[in-house]
């Protein structure tokens, strides 16, 4: 008897033990590196030196950075409500039965997050191309004004159109499945009640959406703060527009590798990381509290 | 290291590894002690390899990396294999230009990973002798080279105090490429200088308004470097080992900005990116009636433009004065060896044979299409009477090659390329593009040069 009370409490750490390796290894070695890293300050001439603090303080006041961040928190709060309300009502019509052609359309819908972000970015910055694009051509033909997609105005727009395109059929697969594991009992009871078809989809389906739409939402937190493959690829088109610190992650990158100055990208990623557990846990906290109100 | 003597399987084996390893060993040990020994006087340069051991390690198996994204770069390294059976090279693809250097700083900052060879541009030799990773060739005979190749050339892979970091492979002194057929349909010369040019500009797009007589690349700062050059700029200057001097918005350059910023205001020339499915399109249907480009580019544009064959003509660029022609250059190579080589006598060797032995130097030319940087092939018969038709017959090499000639040699560059060139893109590049002051944008770049050079530790001086 105690001895197989023991047996087992030997087991819970062997189990734990391969996630933990792995999580030491791959997750908390990195991250204190990183941590290490930020507090030297390695010069061209004179070498490493220690320098405390001085770097977070630097990264605290640095412009770029601060409008690095201040821009994928923008692209943020436009983009991600307009990409998971499209991707909801995808999957609401998918869900409602009512769609001819449902898996062909499910399909299409999901058939962009297969493709990799540097093809889509590439393919869009194509068809936005000002000169040759095919919407400057048409424009051209029916004597309109060609849309400058990629101008400094437009740009973080056209950037939110490649991520949504991308995305959309990614969070709606999700959605959906939560959708399907709705016990058919509560049609059943909001039927007898007299709902219609839009009450159901209001308060029988959304509701039981709520952890889905959570973690579409907080999957699109971390995906907006650390913007990069896009905003890298049309930085070639558009080298007037995108800035070497367009976005937190890209000025990161360039620190470390146009720069040489890694200490200094690892404070700002470092400091990236913060904004966005703090942007994450605000996302949680609010949505715990309107559950229980 | 190799593992002597861990695993000997056979005596005769682990006696070839014994010797070896001693050979690499006294070899490091020699590198060392004149490393540490130097303190009295830095400039003078370590003992020259004695022909001896230039012959037995040349003798002795060995396989050496080589980074470069030269194509088919076998076939010059089977050149070299043969000559020296003992010696396999083992070229890899880290990718062009600074996806390369990316990866070459990684694996030099974790000590292992490095290649014995790479291939590096003339403009990046400084950013990576200022870390000390390029072994000075010197002791390795490099200095026997000094007349094989053109003088400018030789001046860009030279150090301050006379070292050889690296052997030049090819080149692109900078010239002029132009639609002959635009200009003959709206009664344009050739322009000689570039006041000429701005008039030009100006008179084309007045006459077709889809048409510009060039674009300068808002993108593009190798070009900004180049026309710089020719324009006898000395933007950066090294002494010593920490203090530079950055004059990117001195006289010269202010010439320059109020030049083509003002073209660009005015509209008359585009700014877009090349090298762009855009930049290409804009080529091939005829919306520039000129690239600025550099010798390695006739043959670019013959492959990317075929559309327009027979309508292109070469000239030189336009002159700041007429009198005294200059041109600077644009791209071009040269094999530097890695300090941290474990075999640098082979890898030494290599670097020489494959740019300056006249076979390989030759194939170069014939099969990666090449501008030479040979004085031999410049004059050589075969390469300057070559006519393609793309050119209407005109011999594109020979003017090159006369271009070539008229390089300054004393351009410098600065220890870090890098972020110049992002620097440049974000103020200079967008003032053209956004059509604001480019005059107060060479200003912005020179503020944030002597700011990231202070902030690395370099003393600076300059405007």
């Amino acid at each position: 008897m105690a001895s197989s009370v023991r047996a087992r409490r030997a087991a819970g750490p062997l189990f734990v033990a391969p996630f933990l390796v792995l999580f030491l290894l791959l997750f908390l070695a990195p991250l204190g590196y990183a941590a290490y890293l930020s507090l030297f300050q390695q010069r061209l001439i004179g070498g490493t030196v220690f320098v405390g603090l001085d770097n977070y303080v630097k990264a605290l006041q640095d412009p770029l950075l601060l409008h690095g961040v201040g821009r994928v928190a923008l692209f943020f709060v436009i983009q991600v409500p307009l990409m998971l309300a499209l991707a909801l009502l995808f999957a609401l019509a998918l869900d409602s039965g009512l769609l001819r052609l449902a898996r062909v359309i499910r399909l299409g819908i999901f058939v962009p997050y297969a493709v990799p972000s540097v093809v889509a970015a590439l393919m869009w910055g194509y068809l936005y191309g000002p000169d040759f694009g095919p919407f400057a051509q048409l424009s051209r033909m029916l004597d309109l004004p060609a849309p400058h997609f990629l101008s400094e105005g437009w740009m973080l727009g056209s950037l939110a159109n490649i991520v949504t395109w991308e995305f959309v059929g990614y969070n709606m697969i999700i959605l959906y499945a939560a959708l399907r594991t709705i016990p058919q009992e509560l049609y059943e009871a909001a039927a007898m009640d007299g709902a219609g078809a839009w009450r159901i989809a209001w308060s029988v389906k959304l509701p039981a959406l709520r952890p889905a739409l959570l973690l579409t939402l907080l999957f699109s937190v971390i995906g907006s703060f650390q913007l990069f493959n896009e905003p890298k690829l049309l930085m070639n088109i558009a080298p007037d527009v995108i800035s070497s610190s367009y976005t937190a992650n890209l000025y990161g990158y360039s620190l470390a590798f146009t720069g040489q100055q890694v200490n200094y990208a690892a404070t700002v990623s470092f400091l990236l990381g913060l904004v966005i557990v703090i942007a994450s846990y605000a996302v949680l906290l609010t949505a715990n509290r309107r559950r229980t109100p | 290291m190799p593992s002597t003597g861990s695993f000997p399987s056979s005596s005769s084996l682990s006696r070839r590894l014994f010797l070896t390893t001693t050979g690499a060993l006294s070899l490091g040990a020699a590198l060392t002690a004149c490393g540490g020994g130097d303190s009295g006087g830095s400039s003078t340069s370590a003992k020259p390899v004695s022909q001896a051991d230039v012959d037995k390690a040349m003798k002795t198996p060995t396989e050496l990396t080589f980074w470069t994204w030269v194509p088919n770069i076998q076939q010059e390294i089977a050149l070299f294999e043969k000559k020296y059976p003992a010696i396999k090279v083992k070229a890899v693809n880290a990718g062009q230009g600074t996806p390369q250097y990316t990866k070459l700083r990684t694996a030099l900052k974790a000590g292992s990973g490095a290649p014995d060879m790479v291939q590096i541009e003339y403009q990046a030799i400084p950013t990576f002798t200022i870390t000390n990773s390029l072994l000075d060739l010197r002791p390795y005979g490099a200095s026997a080279l000094k007349s094989t190749f053109v003088d400018w050339t030789w001046g860009q892979v030279s150090g301050s105090n006379g070292e050889v970091w690296a052997i030049p492979q090819d080149t692109g002194p900078m010239g002029m490429l132009y639609r002959k057929d635009i200009f003959d349909k709206h009664g344009i010369e050739v322009p000689k200088t570039w006041d000429e040019f701005a008039a030009a500009a100006r008179k084309l797009h007045k006459a077709d308004p889809d048409v510009y007589l060039t674009n300068l690349a808002a993108n593009q700062v190798a070009a900004w470097h180049g026309l710089l050059w020719q324009a006898g700029a000395k933007p950066y200057a090294t002494s010593g080992k920490s203090d530079i001097t950055i004059s990117v918005d001195d006289a010269v350059s202010r010439k320059l900005g109020a030049f083509w910023g003002g073209l660009a205001k005015e509209g008359v020339i585009g700014v877009e990116a090349d090298f762009t499915d855009s930049w290409y399109a804009a080529l091939n249907k005829g919306k520039y009636a000129t690239w600025l480009t550099a010798a390695w580019g006739p043959v670019f544009l013959s492959g990317s433009a075929k559309a327009t064959a027979g309508k292109w003509r070469a000239a030189p660029l336009p002159q700041w004065d007429a009198a005294k022609p200059s041109s600077g250059n644009w791209g071009g190579s040269t094999t530097a060896v890695i300090r941290s080589t474990k075999n640098p006598i082979a890898a030494a060797e290599f670097a020489k044979f494959l740019n300056s032995d006249p076979a390989s130097a030759k194939m170069f030319a014939t099969e990666q299409f090449f501008f030479p940087a040979t004085k031999a092939l410049l004059t050589d018969a075969d390469f300057v009477g070559d006519a393609p038709a793309f050119y209407g017959g005109q011999k594109v090499n020979q003017l090159f090659a006369d271009i070539s000639s008229t390089v300054n040699s004393s351009f410098q560059w600065p220890p870090f390329l890098d972020q110049a060139a992002t620097d440049w893109t974000e103020t200079v590049g967008k003032s053209l593009a956004d059509h604001t002051d480019t005059v107060r944008a060479l200003g912005t770049w020179q503020s944030r040069l002597t700011t990231y050079a202070k902030d690395q530790g370099f003393t600076v001086k300059g405007s």
